[in-house]
């Protein structure tokens, strides 16, 4: 998967097959690229075993989603990929920089500068006000404050909060938490986005306003991988991983599956009948 | 579509054109292509069964049209269609047969069967956020139906996983 060539650009026609292989495009690496990952926790009990060899590779741009019942393992392998936790074996790239002797420190500073992540429950820090909480990140990452202070000024707007700066988390909508939390995730600007359940405390019209706006991020450019049990936050998504009891059952990219059979589609959906 | 289209005439005598007009307003984009035809033919039958009435009305250039309106035979059954409650939705019959039947032809294999079904559920789930996007968010009754499909994929989904779940656990 990596080791596709790049593709060829206007003012670079393409190089005759004898000629030696082309220097690596970045822009063609995977953000984010998992092989052989196995992870089994250990707690009371049996020992139980979350991810069972895990191939993975998300390219940039791509919005992916992961599904599956609760309890199949989907939120490990998120932890793992967000280096969160450890895999018991198995290696991870990080645009193509292997992860395998990464320290925790490295791992922090990583989610700081490449990858951004959303949780279930927000985690956001409680006696902080919403615009500390956002520049936070920006302020660790080594960000002027005149910066990190544009930088949440921007997003903030974006993201419809504007009047809620000095908020602290508590006085806040989940809705508008989790708005936060990804104004949080997104202030370093990091290539890959992990978001584990971020819909799941929200009701249905907080589902619908985080769909609406990581389609939106998706839509620049925002590489997204997202776990989620709801398959309508899951349909944004363009490729969907269905994961069950800690293996990829399936991948498919949506709208490019082939013809849908004698599926009727939404028409059928949505029909009136007699 | 009978009973809407008796329901639309509650208010007063329209034309089948009107009446493909009135459903447009109200369900929106998530009405998908009223078909005038069908309305007319619906229309036909519902005179015949003495539920409506039509009326020939002269236009200046144009062929006459028909003005309809509701019978006391008409209102009768639009009242007892409040009267009662709809039906449960069904769950894929036959989807499930299928599913079930699978090992015993030795043609199919369930969890490929599931994931083929479920591409095919995700895909329209995913047509569905876009029309629901597209639509006017101020038309309720638009919004409300698409919702309601949704919800509907949904739990066929989750059923989807359930039987997934079941039947990896015996291979």
């Amino acid at each position: 998967m990596s080791r596709t060539p790049p593709r060829p650009r206007a003012e670079n026609p393409p190089r005759p097959a004898s000629s030696a292989p082309p220097a690596q495009d970045s822009r063609d690496t995977p953000v984010l690229r998992a092989k052989d990952l196995v992870k089994t926790h250990h707690g009371e009990g049996a020992p139980a075993r979350a991810v069972r060899g895990v191939d993975l590779s998300v390219r940039r741009g791509e919005f992916v989603a992961v599904t599956g019942p609760s309890g199949a393992g989907k939120s490990t392998l998120l932890h793992l990929l967000g280096g969160l936790q450890r895999q018991d074996s198995g290696s991870i790239w990080l645009d193509g920089m292997c992860t395998d002797r990464f320290s925790e420190a490295r791992w922090a500073t990583e989610r700081r500068r490449r990858i951004g992540i959303v949780f279930q429950f927000f985690n956001l820090v409680s006696n902080l006000s919403v615009a500390d909480n956002v520049e936070l990140p920006a302020l660790l990452a080594g960000v002027s404050p005149k910066q990190a202070r544009a930088e949440r000024e921007q997003l903030l707007d974006e993201l419809g909060l504007q009047g809620k700066e000095r908020s602290m988390p508590g006085e806040l909508s989940g809705g508008e938490q989790q708005r936060v939390a990804l104004a949080r995730a997104l202030v370093n600007h990091p290539p890959l986005l992990l978001a584990d359940e971020p819909a799941g405390s929200l009701d249905s019209k907080g589902t619908r306003e985080v769909t609406r706006l990581l389609t939106r991020f998706h839509q620049r450019g925002q590489t997204i991988l997202l776990v989620t049990h709801d398959a309508r936050l899951a349909s944004a998504a363009d490729r969907v991983i269905s994961f069950f009891d800690g293996r990829i059952a399936d991948d498919a990219e949506l709208d490019r599956v082939p013809p849908r059979g004698t599926g009727l589609g939404i028409s059928g959906v949505l029909e009136l009948k007699d | 579509m009978r009973l809407p289209l008796l329901a639309l005439l509650a208010r007063g005598s329209a034309h089948g054109y009107e009446l493909k007009q009135d459903l447009e307003q109200l369900l929106g984009a998530a009405y998908p292509q009223p078909n005038v035809g069908q309305i007319y033919v619906t229309l036909g039958r519902l005179e015949k069964s003495g539920l409506i009435e039509g009326e020939e009305v002269e236009q200046a250039s144009r062929p006459n049209k028909k003005i309809y309106h509701l019978t006391d035979a008409g209102r009768e059954a639009l009242r007892a269609w409040y009267e009662e409650t709809a039906d449960e939705p069904r769950v894929r019959d036959e989807f499930f047969m299928k599913l079930a039947l699978a090992p015993q032809t030795g043609l199919a294999d369930q969890i490929a069967l599931i994931n083929k079904q479920r591409r095919q559920y995700l895909n329209t789930m995913r047509e569905l956020s876009k029309l629901a996007a597209t639509e006017n968010r101020d038309n309720r009754i638009s919004q409300l139906l698409i919702e309601g499909a949704m919800l509907h994929l949904q739990a066929d989904l989750d059923w989807l996983e359930r039987c997934q779940e079941e039947l990896e656990e015996l291979e």
